[in-house]
């Protein structure tokens, strides 16, 4: 059985439904890419997992999701407050909303593992210079009385990679952990991160827009369109023989070394927005390959030869 | 080659350009001074796009205001058509703006929240003192916004209405309201979807090939450059560290080589193991007499610590400011 299984979940926030039919299930040692554009809703997806949903005003209407055996959306605040940060963590994308300006980088690893690991100070202060010098920061000592507006975003962002890893958690969910940095250090984090799951057989969630990224790191991968999971399925397919045509056309807007001048062409259209979602599939006013049936009946998510597939007409 | 040859193949040359910020200062306080650009000379060829890329802090953004002349250089000269924009007066200036334009990274920021699209295309010609009876000023508005791709009903919405990649369309329409010949693009789809960003680097490839611009296109993403031009700057704090003459031509430089390796293809059966670098971007306030990347730099040597490598010429138009370049 998987680590966490999201089954069928679908939200609601006031009279929008951002959220419908998601399905995916994460392993232990894997890496799950969630990729998708803006509106997609990966952000929310990663919301319902930490269980922070009610905290924007959202609800889940339907649906389960499965951690370990246990079904979160029936737990009770108190039980998910034991397990966030301690069982799964959260690497946000800006490591400034997680870090407090105001308190040393070390008091606020060290405070992961005191609260949730029941460590004393000492037996802290070692875990967290120990994570440190993990994460190759040079100077784990100087970096742990450090202020936060002492370090680089790329320092910075580590720290909350240690943070996350201060309680040994099973599941990590990183959205959108390197979007904020530049190209070079973002290759440092996600070589770093992509280590650590490989090490510690860890889970990780990684919530993404850059098919770069999801390439050089993932296991399997989950597309989402509007709310809705265009297509999930390995790394090598999803590549090499993508079902959904948004994929494949996802893969063509990024453009390639020695690719021909002239060749880089758009997905024509917007993305749709929530409160205009089209009938039927909702790549269909985007997609070369809609028909009528696209306009008039919603595809379900459907085995396909390899991996699952929403479309009418992607071959087997 | 004379740069104040208006018959010159670089619509765009650059001297020795450098600005100079400074900041703090106070009660036993000194002042201290970054150079956001430091001594760059570049020619931008006509009808080409030269590619200028780099990490936050390079530069790259300040060296796109000094070439538009929105910020003074510190020394050095920016010569656009022959014509040397520092001696220019604002009368003159103002004239030479209508050939040169820019494109802003934020679409959200660079129109007026409170005007119409029809308004924020026509501003360009009010600023200009360029009156339009109101049938020129409509037929205008919709050349315009049918250039961008965009459906002249459009024309009453107002920025909050449209997606971000309509803004930046719109961005784009407002830039060649006056017909330039010279766009500079900084980031233009820095803030937008990839499916988005292809539509918007397609277009103006398109309206380059149609209307015979030059471009100078500023972006952090390596893959998107070597896409989209024909020469690539790459700028290290300031400086020029290498400038390659084709999107092809392979970087010699380690930090430009750096850059590449940490660019992931969406290809994962060419997954890398990036060669990771050591140490911090120094703080643009500290001062470098040698190279500016030596800190970090896996071949430097005590040469590359104590003296500035000048930018060589290679052959072919591959210039590199390095004392131990790759082989």
């Amino acid at each position: 059985m998987a680590l966490l299984s999201v089954q069928d979940i679908s939200v609601s926030i006031g009279v929008l439904s951002p959220l419908e039919s998601v399905t995916f299930e994460i392993d232990k040692g894997e890496i799950l890419g969630l990729v998708g554009e803006s509106g997609s809703g990966k952000s929310l997806t990663a919301m319902c997992v930490m269980g922070l949903l009610p905290r924007i005003g959202g609800t889940i209407t339907k649906g389960a999701i499965v951690f370990d055996g246990r079904d979160l959306t029936r737990l009770p605040e108190l039980e998910l407050r034991r397990l966030r940060g301690k069982r799964i963590a959260l690497i946000s994308q800006n490591p400034m909303t997680s870090l407090d300006p105001i308190i040393r980088i070390g008091a606020q690893i060290d405070q992961v593992s005191t609260l949730h690991l029941g460590l004393s100070a000492e037996a802290a202060k070692a875990r967290s210079l120990e994570l440190i010098a993990q994460l190759r920061i040079p100077e784990p000592a100087a970096i742990h009385r450090a202020y936060p507006h002492q370090l680089s975003g790329g320092m910075k962002q580590r720290i909350v990679i240690a943070m996350a890893l201060a309680a040994d958690p099973d599941l990590i969910v990183a959205d959108e952990p390197t979007t904020a940095l530049d190209v070079t250090i973002q290759a440092q984090i996600i070589q770093i991160m992509a280590e650590l799951v490989r090490d510690r057989g860890l889970a990780l969630m990684l919530i993404t827009h850059d098919m770069g990224v999801v390439a050089q790191a993932c296991d399997r991968v989950v597309v989402l369109y509007a709310g809705r999971v265009a297509e999930m399925n390995v790394i090598g397919e999803i590549f090499a023989a993508p079902k959904h045509p948004y994929t494949r056309e996802l893969i063509r807007c990024i453009p390639r070394l020695g690719q021909e001048p002239g060749s880089l062409k758009g997905i024509p259209g917007v993305v749709p927005s929530i409160v205009d979602y089209p009938e039927g599939c909702r790549f269909n006013p985007r997609c070369s390959d809609a028909q009528a049936l696209c306009r008039e009946r919603k595809p379900a998510l459907e085995r396909k030869s390899t991996g699952l597939a929403a479309c009418h007409f992607s071959e087997a | 080659m004379d740069p104040s040859d208006p018959q010159s193949d670089d619509l765009v040359t650059l001297t020795d350009l450098t600005r100079e910020f400074s900041s703090g200062g106070g009660f036993m306080k000194p002042r201290r001074t970054m150079r956001a650009v430091n001594n760059v000379s570049l020619g931008v060829p006509r009808g080409k796009v030269t590619g200028v890329v780099g990490e936050s802090g390079c530069g790259k953004s300040t060296l796109a205001r000094l070439v538009l002349r929105l910020l003074e250089a510190t020394e050095g000269t920016v010569v656009f058509d022959g014509k040397n924009l520092a001696t220019q007066s604002q009368t003159e200036m103002r004239k030479l703006r209508r050939q040169m334009q820019m494109v802003f990274q934020d679409p959200y920021s660079a129109i007026d929240p409170r005007y119409t699209i029809r308004r924020a295309l026509l501003e360009p010609f009010q600023v200009q003192g360029d009156s339009k009876s109101a049938a020129e000023a409509k037929l205008a508005a919709e050349e315009l916004i049918s250039m961008v791709g965009l459906n002249p009903r459009m024309m009453a919405s107002f920025p909050h209405q449209l997606s971000g990649g309509q803004k930046q369309r719109v961005g784009i329409a407002r830039a060649l309201a006056l017909r330039p010949s010279f766009l500079v693009l900084d980031e233009p789809t820095a803030s937008l979807d990839v499916s988005i960003q292809a539509q918007i680097i397609d277009l103006l490839e398109n309206l380059k090939e149609e209307l015979g611009l030059t471009y100078l296109f500023i972006s952090h993403d390596l893959s998107l450059v070597r896409y989209f031009c024909d020469r690539v700057v790459v700028m290290y704090l300031g400086r020029v560290m290498e400038i390659l003459p084709g999107p092809g031509v392979l970087p010699r430089h380690h930090y430009a080589h750096a850059l590449l390796d940490s660019n992931f293809e969406p290809d994962p059966t060419r997954r890398k193991v990036v060669t990771m670098l050591s140490g911090e971007i120094p703080s643009p306030f500290a001062t470098i007499p040698g190279c500016a990347f030596a800190a970090r730099c896996p071949a430097a040597t005590d040469l590359c610590n104590r003296e500035r490598p000048p930018l060589a010429d290679l052959g072919d138009g591959h210039m590199i400011a390095c004392h131990h370049p790759m082989d």
